[in-house]
Order: structure tokens, then sequence, then C-alpha cells
């Protein structure tokens, strides 16, 4: 799968929080991802909704995602139309909501992409091409269990497909959804 | 090889060995989801094809994040909550029955050597009492209640050896916001902290669930102590489960150990935006502070109250500051009541909410106005989290609220426990 867009960059690199992406304000009475999409990254940057196109990526440094598990932190990415988020590091909660929702995160020196910069990813070659800047940036592999959770399309279609988990091979425990 | 905590509970869940790095699918012994997350759980459990919850006295609903509610989005939300926990007959706790994370062990669902997910990132809030439990999305929990488990990366640990005594004055609340300013806010990402040490021993259960709460603010996925004659007690009085606890090899593996010599320390702050922008009391004091909050899943226990009680008993809070007061659960307010905790908080001019998170998220409950600083004993500060982005939150002991609120300015509690 290759993703193209630009790249959209904040005034605070560092330990961008769920709170940030998707305030309590909206996630404890909204419940329509589109409505809550156009809230997305609010308190940090009150005109993202309106400067971010289709396609672009968010481009941020160490630790996104961290503190609160609200789901609708990578669903109001994924709903505002944003391809990937690439960052030094995520919180562990958000990346794995992240992949549970089909959005792929993507970690790589940031420091190498400057806003409005054109980039392209290869998911499944592991590349990102810094197109502006004429250069391919080096990214973390992802894990299997999280190349099986997005070909699968997340984790609902995963557990749906398989009528329970099936990361891994090698289980001494029976899984199975419950009728 | 030996095992640490955390590698030996996960062991048992699988059903092998197994150390850290590895991913295994395990069985999990309790799940939750709380208001502001299960209407996503209630969502991803459908299209996930699953019709009933894998066992529904393994998993439990808590209404506490804005409750009651204070408008028609989060009243439906709460409707829908409400019917599928009864139609699945899983345990459930409407408006004003407490914080899920004081409700879960205060009612005996959860015992040492299990393990645990919630749908919110304070779960490890159970780690006080020896029992893996770590905070998970919405779906992750739907997955759990359709089939009884979901798969980990069994995380490496890292060691906290506490030494020392706490000085009067000085509470686990500043212990921890010492240790987060220390690490940061992604010094524990993806890993679980093993807190230890005379300093933890000597810790109530109450004080260490303030420490086991926080450990995801430096980013770990587990925060865990060992189990004592504390825990032992604890836990009879609130469960009638059986349970064994689970100790570390002395050869166990960590990927870092850190100690730390507590018995200098000083009351703590955490300045805004960030839980791990502290600094030392003393480096604030004189701040002025328009509200005051004492409660949440961090610091709104018994002894909490208690001791906000001993500085803030006979005074009064000064003019033009608020005090908001939110017991972390209906049975503590019922002993804080009959202690006279609370009659010595509302003598002073605190204003009493329902049992639950309070204004901790910013929904409800004393939002705070532009410019305004808030004193809380809270486990987060970031911008907005109390629904205004222009106000500035401080984090500090319930010791370090009540001097503040006296004085309208960030002021050292322990003057007033000499």
């Amino acid at each position: 799968m290759l993703l193209t867009g630009k790249a959209r960059k904040f005034s605070q690199e560092d330990d961008i929080n769920t709170d940030y992406i998707i305030s309590g304000r909206y996630k404890f009475k909204i419940q329509d991802p589109q409505e809550l999409a156009t809230h997305v990254m609010e308190d940090l940057d009150p005109n993202f909704f309106q400067r971010r196109q289709d396609g672009d990526f968010l481009v941020a440094g160490r630790n996104f995602g961290c503190g609160s598990s609200r789901e609708q932190a990578p669903q109001a990415i994924k709903y505002a139309k944003i391809n990937a988020v690439m960052a030094k590091s995520f919180a562990r909660i958000f990346y794995r909501n992240a992949f549970n929702i089909g959005l792929p995160l993507i970690e790589c020196d940031t420091d190498q992409i400057r806003e409005n910069d054109e980039l392209s990813v290869d998911l499944a070659k592991g590349v990102v091409a810094n197109i502006t800047q004429n250069k391919n940036l080096a990214i973390k592999p992802l894990p299997q269990v999280m190349l099986t959770l997005l070909a699968d399309g997340g984790l609902v279609e995963h557990i749906r497909k398989h009528q329970g988990f099936a990361l891994e091979e090698k289980s001494n425990i029976k899984n199975q959804i419950s009728k | 090889m030996g095992q640490t905590i955390i590698e030996k509970i996960f062991s048992r869940h699988v059903g092998k060995k197994v150390s850290a790095n590895e991913i295994v699918l395990a069985k999990i012994d309790f799940c939750l989801g709380q208001d502001g997350t299960s209407g996503i759980v209630i969502d991803s459990f459908k299209k996930m094809g699953a019709e009933k919850v894998f066992n529904p006295r393994q998993m439990a609903v808590i209404i506490d994040h804005s409750s009651p509610s204070p408008n028609e989005g989060v009243s439906r939300i709460h409707k829908k909550i409400r019917d599928f926990s009864l139609e699945q007959k899983i345990n459930f706790y409407d408006i004003g029955q407490g914080v899920c994370h004081q409700i879960v062990p205060e009612r005996g669902y959860v015992v040492p050597g299990d393990l645990v997910i919630g749908a919110d990132s304070h779960t490890c809030t159970y780690g006080a009492l020896n029992i893996a439990a770590t905070g998970m999305g919405s779906t992750d929990v739907a997955a759990c209640a359709a089939t009884g488990q979901n798969w980990f990366k069994v995380p490496a640990t890292i060691k906290f050896i506490c030494q020392g005594k706490l000085p009067l004055g000085v509470y686990s609340k500043d212990l921890i916001l010492y240790l987060i300013g220390q690490i940061g806010a992604d010094g524990a990402t993806y890993l679980s902290c093993e807190y230890t040490g005379q300093a933890i021993d000597a810790l109530s259960i109450e004080s260490r669930f303030t420490i086991a709460n926080m450990a995801i603010e430096m980013g770990a996925k587990f925060g865990i102590m060992n189990g004592d004659q504390k825990t032992l007690a604890w836990v009879k009085k609130h469960s009638s489960r059986k349970f064994k606890f689970v100790q570390a090899d002395q050869d166990a593996v960590y990927s870092k150990a850190l100690e730390f010599n507590i018995s200098q320390l000083t009351p703590q702050i955490a300045k805004p935006h960030q839980v791990d922008n502290v600094c030392p009391l003393s480096e604030v004091a004189g701040t002025p502070i328009a509200q005051g909050y004492i409660g949440t899943c961090t610091n709104g226990r018994l002894e909490d109250f208690a001791e906000a009680g001993k500085i803030l008993r006979g005074r009064k809070i000064k003019k033009g500051v608020r005090l908001i007061i939110a017991p972390a659960s209906n049975w503590i307010l019922k002993e804080a009541m009959k202690k006279g905790y609370i009659n010595i908080l509302l003598e002073a001019g605190a204003t009493l909410v329902t049992p639950g998170c309070g204004p901790c998220v910013g929904t409800h409950n004393g939002v705070p106005a532009d410019g305004e600083n808030v004193i809380s004993t809270a486990n987060r500060n970031f911008k907005g989290r109390m629904g205004n982005i222009n106000a500035f939150i401080y984090l500090g002991s319930p010791a370090t609220v009540a001097a503040a609120v006296i004085e309208g300015k960030i002021a050292d509690p322990r003057k007033y426990l000499k």
C-alpha cells in the first residue's frame, strides 16, 4: 500500500497527549467519529482541522499519544482523513489502539521532515520517502502482530474473521468468541 | 533464569513459562470499562459478532467520568451503557457509586496474581495489590469481553528501590511525582515498574494505590508491588476470592534498577502542562490559586481526606478561593462522614460533589476560568484537562492542596502539621 501526502507538524513536538488529540470536552458527549474529527488536535492547534488536507501525515517527536486510553484519539485522526502518524516514538496504549482501528503508525527520525514536505510511504516495504527533500528515511519495522491486524482491517475485523484471536500459532489456550 | 513478578503472572495466564519481549495470548481474569470508553466497547463487541460476554462476573462497567450526566450527549451514552450492562448481566455501577479504580478493588473483584485489563489508562492502580493490571483501548476490552483473552508483549521491568522513610507532611503522592520527574513522561514506556524497598513497605495500601496509579504517567504498562501482611489484610477484608502472592525471583532480570533514598524528600509539585514537569514545592510557593480539588483515583481515599482534614480543621478556605472534594466511592464518602472528615472540610468551606471522577476530566463539577490556576490531587495536568485550555493545573498531595486553599497560593503544608 503506497500512501502519499503532506507533513503536518505542531508547535509542540514531544509528548502530544490524547487529551490534545481529542479533548474530554468532546469525547464524552459525541459518538459520531466524523463529528469528533472536526475537533482533532484542537487544544494544541485550534485551526488544525481547517488547515489539514485529505491524505496528510501527522508528524511529531517522542511519546506521541501519551495519557488517556481513549480510542477516540486515533479514531478522530483517522476520520480526519490523515494517512498515518509519524513520530520518533509512541505511547503504548495509543499504539495498540491505532492498529486496532486500522490507523498506521510509523516510527522514524522525524527531525528529517519539515512542515509541508511531500512524503510517500510504502508500508509493506517499510520505506518512507521525503520527496521534497529527495531522501529516504529508515523506519522501524512493524511487528508481525501489527501487520496482521492492519491486513485484516483492524482488531474488530480480525476477531470476526477468525472467530477469536489468530495472532500466533503456538498458544496453549483455546481461543473462541463467546456466543 | 529467574523471573520478575510480571513474567510470573504472564506465565500463569499463558500456561507456559514466558519471559520479557515474548508476544503471548493470555487469559484475563477481569476487564472493565467506564462511561468515556464503554460506548465503543459495546460497538466493537457487537461488530465482532459476539453475543455474550465471556463471563459476566468477570466484567464491570462503571459510570464515573461524567456522573450524573451534565448534558444530553452524555445521557445517550450512559443509557447505551446501562442497557447493555443490564442485558449482559455484567457487574454494573451507575452514577454516584465511585471511580472505577476504587470500585473494582473495593468490591473484591480483583486479587493478587490476577491479570486485568481496563478501558481506562489508570487501570494500573491495582498493581498496588500485586496485580498485573493495565489500561487498553475500548476495542481491546471488547475483544476480551468476547473471548476472555487478549495478546500482550510481556514487558521488561524497571525496579525502583525506595529506601528511607517519608518525612512528616510528605506523602506517597510526593514520592511518585518525584519519581516521574526523575524518569520522564516516557521513561518507562512499554515497561513494567516494580516498586520495592522499605519506603514502599511502610506505606498503607491506600498510599500504595497512589503510586501504582501514576505508573502510566511515565509510560509504563504495569506498576506493581509485592504483597505483604497489609495487602493480605486489605484484600481479605474486600474479597472472598482465593489468591497467592507472586514474588520476583532473587535472580530475576531487570532492564534497570534505580535506587532512591527518600528520607530528605520535600513536598513536590507537577507544574503545567506536563506531569513530568516536577519541582520541589518551594520553587513555586506563592503562586496564586483559584481552585483546589481533592479526589480522583489517585487521591480520593479515606486517608487523603483525613490528611486534608488535619490541616483544614478549625480553619477557613480563603475568600475568593474554591475547594472541591469528590470521594473516590460512595463507601469512602460514608466512612469519611462517620469519621468526621467530611464535616471538617465542609466547615472549612469545601464543596462536596458526587463520588466519581469529579472535575478531573473537564466535563463538569468545576471547570476553571481563563487564566486561573488550579491545584489538584489528580494525576494529569495537561492543557485543557479540566475543561479550559486557558487554565493552569498544578498537581500535589491532598495536604498541599489543603494548605493552598487556606492561603490562596501554593504553600508548604508542613507548617500546619507541626
